[in-house]
């Protein structure tokens, strides 16, 4: 592998709860390679949203080291390295979809112009060039996520961390979202890391190089997965034998992790 | 507007109905047509205004006093607001003593405002204001800080994300997410001003506000009662004036 952009060197974090202290993350060891597409899964509890967050520095590590690029998580978020995108939109709902799209570049001080016509490049990439000017509740819950997609692209950061972004929305949305996704992450130059946190395991083999199987109590990582399936993939890579068959291997590593634990 | 017209005719039949059902004395009770008619009268012995325009004249001059207050409350209670969200400390050492100041009748607090400041020689209008900014600032320190936190932890998160400033943040998510919250306690807080004003109309010998109109009308009630029962309707009117600007503010701010 090349030099890694993502580095966990025996990683642990331990909250302080009040019930004593949790172990949320048991020495994670991972390596991820520039333009990857990684997907973290795992029954609840096992640590993969905490991974996720100590990768973006919203949380720290209690042991061990994160590099990102070279650099610890701290001064790769203050070079605005990170998109995330969570499980609800989190559109500011003062503002039209095209603002939000722009609030990242505002913060970064982009020029009017510069900032307007990135946003309305990116809600035509995401298929919502009708739709900047109008406010968040107006839209569908397919669509808002298509704006946080959009707004978390608009600074081209070179990490993407997903937090089940479709895990709110129906199975007929999240299989055309999982589609654009891969198409939008697959066209952008330069192409981002993807961080693509889900409990869904068909998701997880369709849209990633290396599925991370992850087991609770203390999470840890359990197995990588790699994923062998052509790119780009489309409609009909849900229907390839490959496909099942990574399916079945990702599924027995999860039961793996439930008779162990 | 049908439902605004459906409600006044309904008072209307409850307040003559009763009269009429339970046989309450003019005196007591006296008919509505009674209180319009005396709005048309001359004051000052027939030489002055008419009473309505007497008392509208005394209400402005009230709300005039409810804004003032009004004003220096919110901002007064938007500091607060703004203080205890970066100093919790503060909050929990403060806020009892907030929270005392608004239990103690403000009829109780009133007269010694308006007696020690005017002892101290300051304008009439400087205690009426004080009395109307203390009724306003704490429905607005409340409100404020209630908003300042509405903030969802993930709209804070991506903030952190951006490497937003401390600065930024507050500009573009915990203000423009705490506005709903503010105008709620401000609407509490505009009925609220108007109640300061006229209490603090009421010991301080002043000459005009409509809390001076309602203890001339009260004085005079045994002669007159329709003036002011017409004096408490007027008061009653400068709290949705005013309560209705607020609102129409928060119309014009507020979008989503």
């Amino acid at each position: 592998m090349d030099t890694p952009i993502i580095e966990f060197e025996r990683v642990s974090k331990i909250y302080q709860g009040g019930a004593g202290p949790v172990t949320a993350l048991h020495d994670v060891t991972l390596r991820i390679a520039a333009g990857e597409f990684i997907a973290l899964i795992g029954p609840s509890g096992c640590g993969k949203s905490t991974l996720m967050r100590l990768i973006g520095d919203l949380e720290q590590p209690s042991n061990g080291t994160v590099r990102i690029k070279a650099k610890t998580p701290d001064q790769a978020r203050r070079d605005r390295d990170y998109g995330i995108v969570f499980q609800s939109p989190v559109l500011y709902d003062w503002r039209t979809i095209r603002k939000n799209v722009e609030l990242p570049l505002e913060i970064m001080g982009r020029p009017k112009e510069q900032r307007h016509q990135r946003a309305m490049e990116l809600l035509k990439l995401v298929g919502l060039g009708d739709f900047g000017e109008a406010y968040p509740h107006q839209l569908s819950g397919g669509m808002q996520q298509r704006a946080s997609i959009a707004r978390a692209l608009s600074f081209a950061p070179s990490i993407l961390l997903m937090d089940e972004p479709f895990g709110a929305l129906d199975e007929i949305t999240r299989e055309r979202l999982q589609l654009e996704l891969l198409s939008i992450w697959w066209e952008a130059e330069p192409r981002p890391t993807v961080i693509f946190v889900t409990h869904s395991i068909p998701e997880a083999v369709f849209l990633a190089d290396r599925v991370v199987v992850m087991s609770p109590r203390p999470g840890r990582v359990q197995r990588v997965v790699e994923v062998n399936l052509a790119r780009p993939r489309a409609f009909e890579t849900r229907e390839d034998p490959q496909f099942f068959a990574l399916v079945t291997e990702v599924r027995e590593c999860l039961r793996a992790t439930e008779t162990a634990g | 507007m049908l439902p605004v017209i459906g409600i006044v005719t309904a008072l209307l039949l409850i307040w003559e109905g009763s009269k009429l059902l339970f046989g309450i004395s003019d005196q007591r009770l006296p008919h509505l047509g009674d209180i319009v008619a005396t709005m048309f009268t001359r004051t000052q012995g027939g030489n002055g205004p008419l009473l309505l325009v007497q008392m509208l004249i005394n209400a402005w001059a009230t709300l005039r006093i409810a804004m003032g207050g009004f004003f220096i409350g919110g901002l007064l209670g938007f500091g607060l607001a703004l203080l205890f969200m970066r100093m919790p400390i503060l909050e929990r050492g403060l806020m009892p003593y907030v929270i005392g100041s608004q239990t103690v009748p403000i009829l109780a607090i009133a007269p010694m405002v308006v007696v020690s400041l005017g002892r101290m020689g300051a304008e009439p209008w400087i205690a009426k204001i004080f009395v109307a900014a203390y009724l306003t600032f704490f429905p607005v320190t409340i409100g404020m800080l209630r908003g300042l936190r509405s903030a969802s932890p993930q709209s804070l998160d991506l903030m952190r994300s951006y490497a937003a400033s401390s600065l930024q943040t507050f500009w573009k998510l915990r203000l423009p997410a705490s506005l709903p919250y503010l105008f709620a306690s401000l609407k509490i807080a505009a009925s609220a001003s108007v109640i300061g004003a006229i209490v603090a109309e009421l010991p301080s010998g002043s000459s005009e506000g409509i809390g001076v109109m309602i203890l001339n009308a009260a004085q005079f009630y045994n002669s007159r009662p329709p003036a002011l029962y017409l004096a408490i309707l007027v008061a009653g009117l400068i709290g949705v004036v005013f309560y209705g600007l607020v609102a129409l503010a928060e119309r014009l701010i507020v979008k989503r």
